[in-house]
């Protein structure tokens, strides 16, 4: 809709605004069709076959994952075992019984029923250049991810939703010019580009101002208790403030223009009429029916938390599955970027699924 | 908003111009179709005068594309030679080198204009690519139903959930380096979201009755997908390229910056991978760096401001700010 992007958050959005419309032309939510037992009971049971229907489409979805991540990374780039050894001088006894461990010597197909099985019981092969588990590694970097993307989309989302309702209730004024104009432009800005400038102004020092936050990491390693928290948070402030910047935009335009579409709504006038104070027309009434679009938009953002701070993590050294990543990538360490991208991808798929099975309880409108 | 609006004369242009004038003696089809096109792009460019951002943002294109066309004569053709290099390494920004010198001493501002040209072609040939893609996948989605339709949008969806950044990443690190290897990996990356805009749209026109009227008239599938449908989701799928050219431009130095790019060629992307290599950041050197984010911010937002600006003459309820 209205951000620039191939993001699926925005076109998700989109669509379900559209079906929003399509059910119940112009009216508010509360319009949604005749209660009583029997609709309610019929309702249940499309809501079921609507929740079945979303799953199967979710399985389905893993299981195409499964398969790309097998046959992208293992029939493309050539022959992993001389990829492992790097050059290296091996005997070709070496390489048969390399060949051999990892089972490259099966038929294809016996590969990925294997590759399948492993997946199921949590087994992801070894990682070729830290010879540990790729499990450990994920599980080892899962937490701090979660803590700096976490808090994050915590603050954008927040923050997005906040200033999108400022900036629609007060159409066209100067804030409103001023914050979308902000909001485009810092969207418009690489992530990893912002970051690096922070460190050279707030890390490295620039003119007169002193290196005020540590230029990367997540720890400085001597620290327990309440101080390890504060070092933390420390090491947190300059790549948290680089995920909002770039990330606020897209929850700000969504809040915007969906409350715009509600502003010009009878219902507000007839709320108006009654007498209540701006403030309460916006707050209980406008706002919590602008809002199913950013609903829908925060949890496929969710899903992206996970695999959204590739380049911050890697910029800031930030120890979590982003960097992991990018360092997999540069051996490349086929096991473990295996991993990751199945972990990326059934973030995304686990969240859309969930904002699909409970949009249709916000919106009684959607899925019915 | 009327009052920053009001210096641009939109709404007095005269009427007569408005529709289609009737021709004095019967002019042919093909002359009636052409006039007709002419004055809804006279009126559409009456309306996108009005966003005064868009305004903005398509002056701004039109410099800098001027610039990578013309860099051969504007900074000269031997500027990213590493051996002739003019200056000496990492000079920070003087009257000789307004922008500094990079690691091999060569000038920054040069490099800069040179590195317009990847930027763009790159953002331009992606996002014609992954548009392209949508349109296609989208209007025979919604054009042909039953297993087809299924199937394709099946298909759409699981591309849509892939996290589009790591997928884009993985195929470009599996294949060679080069510029048409990072142009392949945004194209089939990004192009779910414009298919399932398009087929939105498709079975919208579809269900009008004039297309019935068609197919009654014995016109086939490819005669109503490609004379009726397309025309009709031409307008959505430009303001969609202007929107997707953007995404692609950041795309693009995302790659180049982790090393993805090609190494032969100067990109933005690529030189702020050299301005990292080259210990910028713990330096200090923010000259280095700034420049060629500060040139993708801004052709990525120009191209941003242009597709709002096309969306809201194309479709006025979104109130798009001006």
């Amino acid at each position: 809709m209205t951000a620039a992007d191939s993001n699926p958050a925005a076109i998700l959005a989109a669509e379900a605004e559209a079906a929003a419309k399509g059910a119940a032309p112009g009216g508010p939510a509360e319009q949604a069709g005749p209660r009583g037992r029997g609709p309610r009971a019929r309702n249940t049971r499309a809501y079921l076959q609507y929740v079945a229907g979303k799953l199967g489409g979710a399985l389905v979805s893993m299981f195409a994952v499964l398969v790309t991540s097998f046959f992208l990374f293992r029939l493309i780039p050539g022959d992993p075992v001389k990829q492992m050894t790097g050059g290296r001088r091996v005997s070709s006894e070496q390489l048969a019984a390399m060949r051999a461990e990892f089972g490259l010597d099966d038929p294809v197909w016996q590969q990925f029923t294997d590759y399948c099985g492993n997946v199921l019981t949590g087994d992801f092969g070894t990682s070729y250049q830290f010879h540990t588990p790729v499990m450990d590694k994920i599980t080892e970097a899962i937490g701090p991810t979660l803590w700096l993307t976490g808090t994050a989309y915590v603050l954008y989302t927040v923050i997005g939703i906040w200033l999108g309702t400022r900036s629609a209730w007060r159409n066209g004024r100067i804030g409103d010019r001023f914050h979308t104009g902000l909001a485009l432009t810092l969207y418009s800005v690489p992530s990893f580009w912002l970051g690096l400038l922070l460190i050279i102004t707030f890390s490295v020092g620039a003119g007169p101002l002193p290196g005020l936050f540590p230029t990367g990491g997540m720890e400085s390693g001597d620290e327990s208790g309440f101080a390890y928290v504060m070092d933390v948070a420390h090491h947190m402030i300059l790549p948290v403030i680089t995920l909002v910047a770039v990330g606020y935009a897209q929850t700000l335009l969504v809040m915007r223009s969906s409350l715009l579409d509600e502003m010009g709504s009878d219902y507000l006038t007839t709320a108006r009429a009654k007498g209540l104070r701006d403030d309460l027309v916006r707050r209980r009434h406008a706002v919590p029916n602008a809002l199913l679009p950013t609903v829908t938009l925060m949890f496929v953002n969710l899903g992206t938390v996970v695999a959204g701070a590739i380049l911050v993590e890697t910029v800031f050294s930030w120890p979590g599955l982003g960097g992991l990543f990018y360092q997999a990538l540069s051996v490349p360490d086929l096991p473990l970027v295996q991993g990751l991208f199945f972990v990326f991808a059934t973030a995304v798929i686990l969240m859309n699924t969930v904002a699909d099975v409970i949009y249709p309880l916000l919106d009684p409108r959607v899925g019915r | 908003m009327t009052a920053e609006t009001a210096d641009v004369p939109a709404p007095q242009e005269p009427e007569n111009t408005r529709e289609p004038q009737l021709p004095k003696e019967a002019r042919s089809p093909r002359a009636l179709a052409w006039t007709r096109r002419r004055h809804s792009a006279a009126r559409f460019w009456r309306e996108y005068r009005t966003h005064r951002a868009g305004v903005f943002g398509l002056a701004a294109l039109v410099l800098i594309t001027l610039a990578a066309v013309f860099a051969p004569l504007l900074v000269g053709a031997d500027a990213q030679s590493v051996t002739e290099a003019p200056g000496e390494a990492m000079q920070s920004p003087s009257g000789e080198f307004p922008l500094g010198t990079d690691q091999f001493g060569r000038d920054l501002l040069a490099l800069l204009v040179w590195g317009a040209r990847i930027s763009l072609t790159v953002g331009l040939l992606a996002a014609f690519l992954s548009v392209a893609i949508g349109t296609v996948v989208g209007i025979t989605a919604g054009h042909f139903r039953g297993w087809y339709a299924t199937v394709i949008m099946r298909v759409t969806d699981w591309f849509l959930v892939m996290p589009t950044l790591v997928l884009a990443i993985a195929l470009a690190s599996v294949m060679d380096r080069s510029i048409w290897t990072i142009v392949l990996a945004i194209g089939v990356t990004t192009w779910p979201t414009t298919a399932r805009l398009v087929r939105a749209q498709t079975l919208a026109v579809e269900s009008r009755p004039y297309i019935e009227r068609a197919q009654a008239l014995g016109g086939g599938h490819g005669h109503i997908m490609a004379r009726h449908v397309l025309p009709n989701v031409m307008p959505l799928v430009l303001a969609q390229t202007t929107l997707v050219i953007s995404s692609a431009i950041l795309t693009e130095a995302t790659l180049a910056f982790l090393g993805l790019g090609d190494p032969t060629v100067v990109s933005w992307g690529g030189l702020l991978q050299d301005a990292r290599e080259a210990g910028a950041v713990s330096a200090g050197d923010w000259w280095y760096l700034a420049p060629p984010g500060i040139a993708i911010a801004v052709v990525a937002l120009a191209f941003t401001l242009c597709g709002r600006a096309v969306e809201s003459v194309l479709n006025p309820r979104l109130g798009v700010s001006r």
